[in-house]
């Protein structure tokens, strides 16, 4: 039985207890000159016996009211929710794509290896000069890779293991990672290869727990960032500000991505209490939230049009969500997959949606069809992170095997 | 923090916000599905993981003799 089930039978029952002590020391004739007490008479009692007798039952349903009351009103509400999402539901989107030309047989390798870090490889971002990409692993290290000849440019050893998050700004200038200890700090990448980059170090976020995910807004100045204290948080990177906190979250937030820079300041943000939420960055407000997954969520990505957004989760499912019709459209599954999906991305044009598993598998989805056209096997262990290059002409996927993989 | 709250405070959050989302503007699946479709089909042409790039023109396709992975 629950803790707080168990608390509200033993306040009951200590609330029974005494009312009817208290009952049978008014029904004694030497404590109290009524013959009758309250629980025997109703029609006998006196305003002092009944204030009692209200004062003994409130007490007793207050603690249990509040809790459950809440729950009812929750529990009523996601169902007129359900509800009004269900009478606009008129079709799937598998249908409406039956008629568009199903997609030829995918021949994708791996065409380059990125070996150098000594373990797991947790998260990698390219640079918007589709060339260059960072990754992150739990050693502590964060290495900054040209994808074409393979070679490291440059290496930074963080004070903290799992390093969960790494981001490339914008310009190409600047790298922001964090981990375990509980901050975003941004590294400028100097033409020196020589410098010490761990002395330029700025920190710039600070939550209370660790950071599962970062990522610059359109500019290098201010950084979006989700943790384990179940909040999210953009900040000013220069002064080291909060400008906006996000709150909603009921446990851990894993994962976050940015709208496309055309469809204006929202973002999404996935976490362990199964729930996706979409937030407005000027107010700081969730404005849609859904709830579908079976398990934590561990990563989101905004579709290339801006209109929705895909989820992978340790359900081992992949799932689309509509953001105008406002539910999820289609999900992504087979009875074979029973690993979690920790990482997943669009191709340029949405078509494709790759999800790297648990079971050391790439899975690529048509987006549209909801059906599987190609696993990519080579990861040793567990594939961590994944992202399609900004032209789209690759993917990058990173794994617990501590390689990263270029495919094309 | 989520961590911090306790399971009543949860729930007053969870429910204010199933409040404001009730009342969200909602679109039909068939009216956006299909727009989904129609800006894929306009985009495919020109996703090269679909199309495919010609050997030359790709720089992470090797440019032939052995290839170590």
């Amino acid at each position: 039985m629950e803790p707080q089930l168990q608390g509200q039978v033993i306040r009951q029952l200590f609330f029974l207890i005494g009312a009817t002590s208290v009952n049978s020391i008014l029904l004694r004739k030497d404590l109290c000159s009524c013959r009758k007490g309250m629980l025997s008479s109703p029609h006998q009692n006196t305003p002092r016996h009944r204030e009692i007798l209200c004062f003994l039952v409130e007490m007793a349903a207050q603690p249990s009211d509040t809790l459950a009351t809440l729950k009812t009103e929750s529990e009523t509400l996601k169902t007129k929710l359900e509800e009004e999402r269900a009478k606009l539901h008129d079709v799937e989107l598998h249908q409406v794509a039956e008629k568009i030309e199903a997609l030829g047989q995918f021949v994708m390798k791996t065409r380059r290896a990125l070996k150098g870090h000594g373990n797991k490889v947790l998260c990698l971002d390219w640079c918007k000069d589709k060339r260059r990409i960072v990754s992150s692993s739990q050693d502590g290290k964060v290495i900054v890779w040209d994808a074409f000849t393979t070679n490291k440019e440059h290496a930074v050893t963080m004070p903290c293991t799992w390093v969960m998050a790494c981001a490339y700004a914008p310009s190409g200038c600047a790298v922001a990672c964090g981990g375990l200890d509980n901050k975003c700090s941004v590294y400028p990448l100097s033409l020196d290869k020589n410098e010490n980059l761990a002395a330029k170090k700025k920190s710039v976020a600070m939550h209370t727990n660790y950071l599962s995910a970062c990522c610059f807004t359109n500019s290098d100045m201010q950084i979006l960032t989700s943790s384990g204290d179940g909040t999210c948080a953009l900040w000013d990177v220069e002064s080291g500000q909060m400008l906006q906190s996000f709150h909603g979250h009921a446990a851990d937030v894993l994962c976050l991505d940015l709208a496309p820079s055309e469809t204006g300041n929202t973002f999404v943000s996935g976490g362990c209490d199964k729930k996706s939420c979409v937030w407005d960055m000027r107010t700081g407000q969730c404005v849609q939230s859904f709830e579908t997954h079976e398990s934590d969520i561990n990563s989101v990505r905004y579709y290339p049009s801006g209109d929705a957004f895909a989820s992978g989760s340790d359900d081992a499912t992949c799932r689309l969500y509509d953001l105008r019709a406002d539910r999820e459209v289609a999900i992504y599954s087979k009875e074979s997959i029973i690993f979690g999906a920790s990482s997943v991305d669009f191709s340029l044009s949405g078509r494709l949606l790759f999800g790297g598993y648990n079971d050391y598998t790439i899975n690529v989805w048509d987006v549209l069809k909801g059906t599987r056209v190609s696993i990519l096997f080579g990861h040793e262990n567990r594939v961590s992170t994944l992202r399609v290059s900004p032209d789209g002409t690759a993917f990058c996927s990173g794994s617990w095997d501590h390689t990263l993989r270029i495919w094309a | 923090m989520a961590r911090d709250m306790s399971d009543n405070d949860i729930l007053k959050m969870e429910l204010e916000q199933l409040q404001k989302e009730v009342k969200n503007t909602r679109e039909p699946v068939s009216k956006t599905a299909k727009e989904i479709c129609e800006w894929v089909e306009a985009q495919a042409a020109e996703d090269p993981l679909i199309k495919g790039v010609p050997e030359d023109k790709n720089p992470f396709k090797e440019k032939g003799g052995c290839i170590i992975t």
